[in-house]
C-alpha cells in the first residue's frame, strides 16, 4: 500500500517536474498565491474580490445564454421567452445573469468607496484605481448593452431615449446617432451592434482590464490599514512597504484568501436565493413601437441617471447631459493625481469622507427619485381612479359635474386627490384655501406653472363646473382663499385661527 | 578562418558580387553588423505593414461608419385612405418603415399621430416626445398629447404645452396621392429638424 502511494506520489511528482520544465506555471504562480499582504485587512478587502467573483458568473452564464438566445431583432424577444419557458433551467440562467448584473455593479460601488475612503490610490497605486475607472466605465457599458439584449419596450424605448441625447450633439448629432443604432430607425442593426458590443468587445475589455488590474496589485501590493500618522510619502514608501510585508505581511493564501472564500460563498448563496426568489428580469412588452402604451423604465444601476436628467432644468439639460458625463469621468480619474500623497486615514480626511457621503447620498436619493418618477404623469389616472367619496358628499349638481369633468380633461393625470392620482402637479385636496375662484379659473384657462392651459380645450360650462368642483376642495376648518391677502395665515385671536 | 568571417568576406548578403560587398566589408573591419542592411529592412517592415494595415483597416471602418454615412430622402409610404381620417380628429396611425431590414421583426414598424384639420390639412406628428423620445399618448377629451417619461404635454397642433420638451412634435412631411395620405417617412424624427 505504501509502496503504491509512493509510486504514485513520485509519478505525480515527476508529471509536475515534466510540466514546470516546460510552462513556468509554478514560478508564475507562486508570487500571485503567496505575495504577502498586511495583517491587519481583515474584511475590508473582500468585496474586490466579490466583484470578480460575479463577473465569472456573468461570463459563464453569458456563455451559456448564448447557446440559446437568437441575437436577431425578429427573434431575440421570443428566444428569451423559449429560454424562460421551454429550455431546463433557462429561467435559473438567466435570473443568475440578471442578479449577478446588478450584484456586479453594486459590489464594485461598495469596493470603490472602500478604496475611495481608505484613500488606497495613493503613491504607488494610482493606476489601479485608473485601471478600476476604467472597469466601472465597461461594467456599465455591460449592464447597458445587457438591457438592450433583452429587446423589450424598456430596451426599445430606453434606445430611443439614447438616440435622442445622441441628436442633441451640436453638427455631428445625426452622424452619432446613426454609428449607435447601425441606422436611421431603431432595428435589425441596432440590436446586432448592441450584441456584438455586450458579448465580444466590452467582456474582452473587461477581461484585459482585469489582468491589468490584477497585475498591478501583484506589483504593488495590496494597500495597508490606514492609520491616522501612517504618512504616505512617496520616495519612501516603497521600500518601507516592502520592509513591513516581509516582517508584518501574511501570504495572501491562505491567511487573506479565507476570507474572501467566505464573503465570496455567502454572496453565491444570496445570488442563487434571490435568482430562484425573484426569478429572471423581463423581458417585458414585445418590442412592437406601435403598442404605445408603454412607460419605459430603466434597469436600476441608471435609475439615478434617470432621476438626475428628469430633475433637470430644461433649459441647461443639453449642456449637462453631453458635457456632465465627461466631467464625471475626467473627475474620477484625476482622483490620485490630486492628492497622491500624505494622509490615509479617513478621520484626517473628513472632506473627502464627506464627498463620499453626498455621493452615496445623492445616488441613492436619484435612485428613489427615479423609482418613483414623480415627474411622470399617471396616464390612466383619469379613467382608472375613483373620485374620493368624501369630496362628493354634499355637492351641488354643478359640482358632480365639475367632478367629472376633472376627471374626464385627465385633470386627475398630473394632480391627486386623496393620495391618488399624478405627482406631477400639487395635490388639489385643499387648493381652495390656496387659491381663490378667479384664481382658480385663471389657472384652468390659461395654465401656466407647468401646466397646459386648458381655455382652448373646454367649453366655458365646462370651466365653470371644475372650477365650482375645485373651489369646494378645502378643509371644513379653514375658509376659501378669497383674494391673494387670504392666502396670509389669520391673525392671531381670530375665529378662524387653528 | 571561421565561418563568420567567410561570411563576411563573401559580403553580409551572401552573394559575393553585389553592391553591398564593400560596404559590408568596411562594416566587418570596423567590428559591427552591416548597419545599413538592418536599418532598410526595419523601414521596408514597418512600410509595408504599414500599407497592408491600413488597406485592410479600410474596409473594416467604412463597414462600422457606413449607416453614418447614408442619406435617405422622398421615400413616401402610405397611412391610407382619407377616408379613415375624419375631420376635426386626431388619429394613430402605423406604417412599416422603409429603410428596412430582413431582421427588423416588429421594430420595422412605426406609429405616428395623424390630425385632419380639414380635407386638404394635415398634420402628421411623429411618434416620439421632442424631449427624449418617449412616445406620445393623445388624449381626446382634454385635446392634448401627454408624454409618460416626463410629462411633456402637447396642444392639438403639435406645439409645446407644458413640461420639459424644448420644441413642439416633430412632424412629417404629407402629401395626398389618389385618395390617400403619404408621408415622407425613414428616420427617427430628430431635434435637428424643422417643423
Amino acid at each position: 500500500m505504501s509502496f503504491l502511494t509512493s509510486a504514485l506520489l513520485s509519478s505525480s511528482k515527476a508529471t509536475m517536474q515534466w510540466i514546470e520544465e516546460r510552462t513556468g506555471v509554478v514560478a508564475f504562480a507562486k508570487p500571485l498565491l503567496f505575495h504577502h499582504v498586511p495583517r491587519n485587512a481583515k474584511w475590508w478587502y473582500v468585496f474586490g474580490s466579490a466583484t470578480l467573483m460575479f463577473f465569472t458568473i456573468q461570463l459563464v452564464t453569458g456563455v451559456c445564454l448564448a447557446t440559446v438566445y437568437a441575437p436577431s431583432a425578429a427573434q431575440a424577444w421570443e428566444s428569451l421567452n423559449y429560454i424562460d419557458k421551454e429550455v431546463p433551467m433557462g429561467w435559473m440562467l438567466r435570473a443568475l445573469h440578471g442578479w449577478s448584473s446588478n450584484a456586479m455593479v453594486v459590489m464594485m460601488a461598495i469596493h470603490m468607496l472602500q478604496v475611495f475612503l481608505h484613500a488606497s490610490y495613493k503613491y504607488p497605486r494610482e493606476l489601479n484605481w485608473i485601471t478600476g475607472v476604467f472597469l466601472l466605465l465597461t461594467t456599465l457599458a455591460l449592464a447597458f448593452t445587457g438591457q438592450v439584449m433583452r429587446w423589450d419596450q424598456d430596451a426599445y424605448w430606453g434606445l430611443g431615449i439614447g438616440a435622442a441625447i445622441a441628436d442633441r450633439i451640436p453638427l455631428v448629432g445625426d452622424q452619432v446617432r446613426a454609428l449607435l443604432l447601425g441606422g436611421p430607425i431603431i432595428g435589425g442593426e441596432t440590436l446586432n451592434r448592441f450584441f456584438a458590443l455586450h458579448v465580444f468587445i466590452l467582456p474582452g475589455a473587461a477581461l484585459g482590464l482585469v489582468g491589468l488590474h490584477m497585475m498591478l496589485i501583484i506589483k504593488n501590493g495590496i494597500s495597508e490599514m490606514p492609520k491616522p500618522g501612517a504618512i504616505v510619502v512617496p520616495s519612501t514608501y516603497r521600500e518601507g512597504f516592502e520592509e513591513r510585508m516581509k516582517t508584518e505581511g501574511v501570504p495572501f493564501v491562505p491567511e487573506a484568501v479565507q476570507r474572501d472564500m467566505v464573503f465570496c460563498g455567502v454572496c453565491l448563496i444570496a445570488l442563487v436565493a434571490l435568482a430562484a426568489f425573484y426569478g429572471p428580469f423581463g423581458p417585458g412588452g414585445m418590442p412592437d413601437p406601435t403598442l404605445i402604451n408603454t412607460n419605459p423604465r430603466p434597469d436600476y444601476p441608471f435609475m439615478w441617471l434617470f432621476g438626475a436628467v428628469s430633475l433637470l432644468p430644461p433649459a441647461s439639460e443639453t449642456a449637462i447631459m453631453l458635457i456632465a458625463p465627461g466631467v464625471g469621468v475626467l473627475v474620477l480619474i484625476a482622483v490620485p493625481f490630486l492628492s497622491n500623497s500624505g494622509e490615509r486615514a479617513p478621520s484626517k480626511r473628513p472632506a473627502m469622507v464627506l464627498v463620499a457621503l453626498v455621493t452615496v447620498m445623492a445616488i441613492a436619493a436619484l435612485t428613489w427619485e427615479g423609482m418613483t418618477s414623480p415627474w411622470s404623469p399617471v396616464m390612466d389616472g383619469w379613467s382608472a381612479l375613483p373620485t374620493p367619496a368624501k369630496f362628493t358628499h354634499g355637492r351641488t349638481p354643478l359640482e358632480m359635474q365639475g367632478a367629472v369633468v376633472f376627471q374626464f380633461a385627465q385633470c386627475r393625470n398630473c394632480h391627486s386627490l386623496d393620495g391618488l392620482g399624478g405627482k406631477r402637479g400639487p395635490e388639489l385636496d385643499d387648493v381652495a384655501s390656496r387659491l381663490s375662484y378667479d384664481q382658480l379659473v385663471r389657472q384652468v384657462q390659461q395654465g401656466g406653472g407647468n401646466m397646459p392651459a386648458y381655455g382652448k380645450n373646454l367649453d366655458s360650462a365646462q370651466t365653470a363646473a371644475v372650477v365650482a368642483f375645485l373651489a369646494t376642495l378645502h378643509p371644513s376648518n379653514e375658509p376659501d382663499a378669497k383674494i391673494p391677502g387670504a392666502q396670509l395665515p389669520p391673525p392671531p385671536g381670530s375665529a378662524n385661527a387653528h | 578562418m571561421s565561418e563568420q568571417e567567410k561570411q563576411q568576406e563573401k559580403g553580409s548578403c551572401g552573394c559575393g558580387g553585389c553592391g553591398c560587398e564593400q560596404k559590408a566589408k568596411a562594416a566587418a573591419t570596423a567590428g559591427v553588423t552591416p548597419a545599413p542592411r538592418r536599418g532598410f529592412m526595419l523601414k521596408l517592415g514597418v512600410g509595408l505593414l504599414g500599407i497592408g494595415g491600413a488597406i485592410t483597416a479600410l474596409p473594416i471602418v467604412g463597414y462600422l461608419i457606413g449607416p453614418a454615412t447614408k442619406r435617405y430622402s422622398n421615400l413616401w409610404v402610405e397611412l391610407g385612405e382619407l377616408s379613415i381620417f375624419p375631420h376635426g380628429a386626431t388619429r394613430f396611425a402605423t406604417f412599416l418603415n422603409p429603410i428596412r431590414q430582413p431582421t427588423d421583426g416588429d421594430s420595422a414598424k412605426t406609429a405616428c399621430w395623424v390630425r385632419c384639420i380639414d380635407a386638404t390639412h394635415f398634420q402628421v406628428f411623429a411618434i416620439n416626445c421632442a424631449h427624449l423620445g418617449c412616445p406620445v399618448r393623445w388624449f381626446e377629451q382634454s385635446k392634448l398629447f401627454m408624454c409618460p417619461c416626463h410629462g411633456g404635454v402637447y396642444y392639438q397642433d403639435g406645439t409645446r404645452a407644458a413640461g420639459p420638451p424644448p420644441r413642439g412634435l416633430f412632424e412629417y412631411v404629407w402629401k395626398i396621392e389618389g385618395g390617400k395620405l403619404l408621408i415622407d417617412a425613414g428616420r427617427l424624427p430628430g431635434l435637428e429638424e424643422s417643423t
